[in-house]
């Protein structure tokens, strides 16, 4: 499979009265079609900064980011962002929610509606439609969230510690779903995290970035042996705890 | 089955208990104001204190009726509400519009940022012999002392209530492919909503006493000239009538805005 997505020695910094803050500095990798991806490393080391950055929604200050689309077009690969909480408007209901980026793009085709109505029935949310985001479980908010990501198609989802308000039993159920379902529509996700077991039990590939002006420190595939399918099923295969403590000696080593 | 039934009965006792609460608070209110009624009917009849001064109950009635039979007094109520519910609109209208220019632009409220803390922190009061002298006496001049009175604080606090959506909303819109125009429209706007109607509350009260400022010093018609002109007279039933109205007129838009509150909240289901 090709890479849909190169970085080349990107740089950024924040500038304020006091001086400069150097984020990241000469950070190159690659993103293959259909890959799972997390990015791992201390907090405030520019993680979210190079999310924005992939996102489009942040110019970088050096290096470049290549792309390619897999149908050849040139245009920058269409992404999905998921935030740290799902910031489902409360007073939407929740279609109305799921809508929003069609709505903004004024993409509110029949095609695209017949799209998410299937998303919200393979989601078990259509009965829950024209509910207030108050009225469902955190887990459902999150499937929400990820129904309103994916009704713009991306071809590229980024996730920002997407689960981190999740208290911590949830989190294991909600993360686990939300990475089956985008699994099973078959697109790229890069995932932020600080949480090594949920990276290991995620992701293809672990990218370790430095503390500040963060690089690429370590890259690493992740190779599980699943003995069966729940949740936890990731993290009680016998590699685990092998791939745990190789990423906290790079976190923890200068 | 019997469980579920004494469940039940345990839930109808918070009712009554609630219900009971409800209806005592409720007379209680009423015994105060009876209170106050009684007192001041009772010590004005024995002479503790001068009616002609403080009036009474019974003398603000009768000075109701002869209001009503004689000098319009619907006429001048009408005015008074008139005044202020185009001033009240106005500002509405005037601070949603300023403060969203100030919201889109950040060098346009720093660079406003000290003019309108000076206005606000201005007493309007001062300004109405000015706009008696600009506008002439009438309601021109009236509405402009209301709107005086509600607007510059009324843009800052929808200003306010616009920079306080929250930054990752804003982030959300921009990662659906939206532009500053839909940051605007889909989040903060309607976001504000409750701030725009609590502000809203304040602003009627404000527009009011602005009205009346503006009577006092430049009408002929209204509850406010009717104050002045009853000091001038001397006759103290006439103000402290036109007090009472008043009264019941600031309660009257007060409830009037917390029901359009209330139907809001209950739409936007929060």
């Amino acid at each position: 499979m090709q890479n849909i997505l190169e970085l080349k020695n990107i740089g950024y910094s924040y500038h304020a009265l006091q001086g400069e803050t150097k984020a990241l500095k000469n950070i190159s990798f690659h993103v293959k079609e259909g890959e799972f991806v997390a990015i791992v490393g201390p907090s405030g080391c520019g993680k979210s900064t190079l999310l924005s950055i992939i996102a489009g929604l942040l110019a970088p200050e050096e290096g470049t980011i290549l792309v390619n689309n897999p149908d050849g077009s040139l245009h920058y690969p269409r992404v999905g962002y998921m935030l740290q909480r799902d910031h489902l408007l409360e007073w939407r209901n929740i279609y109305k929610n799921v809508i929003l980026g069609l709505e903004i793009n004024h993409m509110m085709t029949e095609e695209r509606l017949a799209y998410v109505n299937q998303l919200l029935f393979d989601y078990d949310l259509d009965k829950f439609k024209n509910k207030r985001p108050s009225e469902l479980s955190g887990g459902m908010k999150q499937r929400a969230a990820l129904i309103r990501t994916l009704a713009l198609d991306p071809q590229l989802l980024l996730l920002d510690e997407p689960f981190s308000a999740l208290d911590y039993q949830t989190r294991l159920m909600v993360s686990a779903d939300i990475c089956h379902l985008i699994r099973n529509t078959g697109k790229t996700m890069i995932i932020i995290t600080h949480d090594l077991s949920e990276a290991i039990s995620l992701a293809d590939r672990i990218i370790v970035l430095s503390p500040r002006p963060s690089t690429v420190k370590k890259e690493m595939e992740i190779h599980l042996t699943l003995l069966d399918n729940s949740p936890l099923a990731a993290r009680n295969a016998p590699e685990f705890s092998d791939y745990f403590n190789q990423l906290w000696e790079e976190l923890t080593s200068e | 089955m019997n469980n579920h039934s004494s469940e039940l009965s345990k839930q109808e006792q918070f009712m009554t208990i609630y219900k009971r609460q409800r209806r005592l608070i409720t007379s209680y209110r009423f015994l105060i104001m009876l209170a106050f009624l009684i007192l001041w009917e009772v010590t004005a009849n024995l002479g503790m204190i001068d009616s002609f001064f403080f009036s009474s109950p019974s003398r603000v009635v009768l000075q109701f009726v002869k209001l009503c039979a004689e000098n319009n007094l619907f006429w001048h109520i009408g005015i008074t509400l008139w005044e202020t519910i185009i001033s009240f609109l106005l500002v509405f209208i005037i601070s949603l519009v300023v403060s969203t220019l100030l919201w889109y632009s950040s060098g346009l409220s720093k660079v406003m940022e000290p003019y309108l803390v000076i206005l606000n922190s201005l007493p309007k009061s001062a300004l109405a012999p000015l706009f008696i002298v600009w506008l002439g006496t009438g309601m021109k001049t009236i509405v402009v002392a209301g709107i005086s009175v509600a607007l510059f604080g009324s843009i800052i606090s929808f200003y306010t209530g616009f920079m306080q959506c929250d930054p990752e909303k804003i982030t959300l819109i921009y990662t659906l492919g939206g532009n500053k125009q839909d940051v605007f429209c889909k989040v903060v706007l309607p976001g504000c909503l409750p701030t725009l109607l609590s502000t809203s509350k304040v602003n009627i009260g404000l527009a009011l006493v602005g009205v009346i400022i503006g009577e006092f010093l430049a009408a002929r018609q209204g509850l406010g000239y009717l104050i002045i002109y009853g000091s001038q007279v001397f006759q103290l039933n006439l103000v402290i009538t036109s007090v009472i109205i008043l009264c019941i007129i600031a309660f009257v838009f007060y409830k009037a805005i917390q029901a359009v509150e209330y139907r809001l909240k209950k739409q936007m289901g929060s």
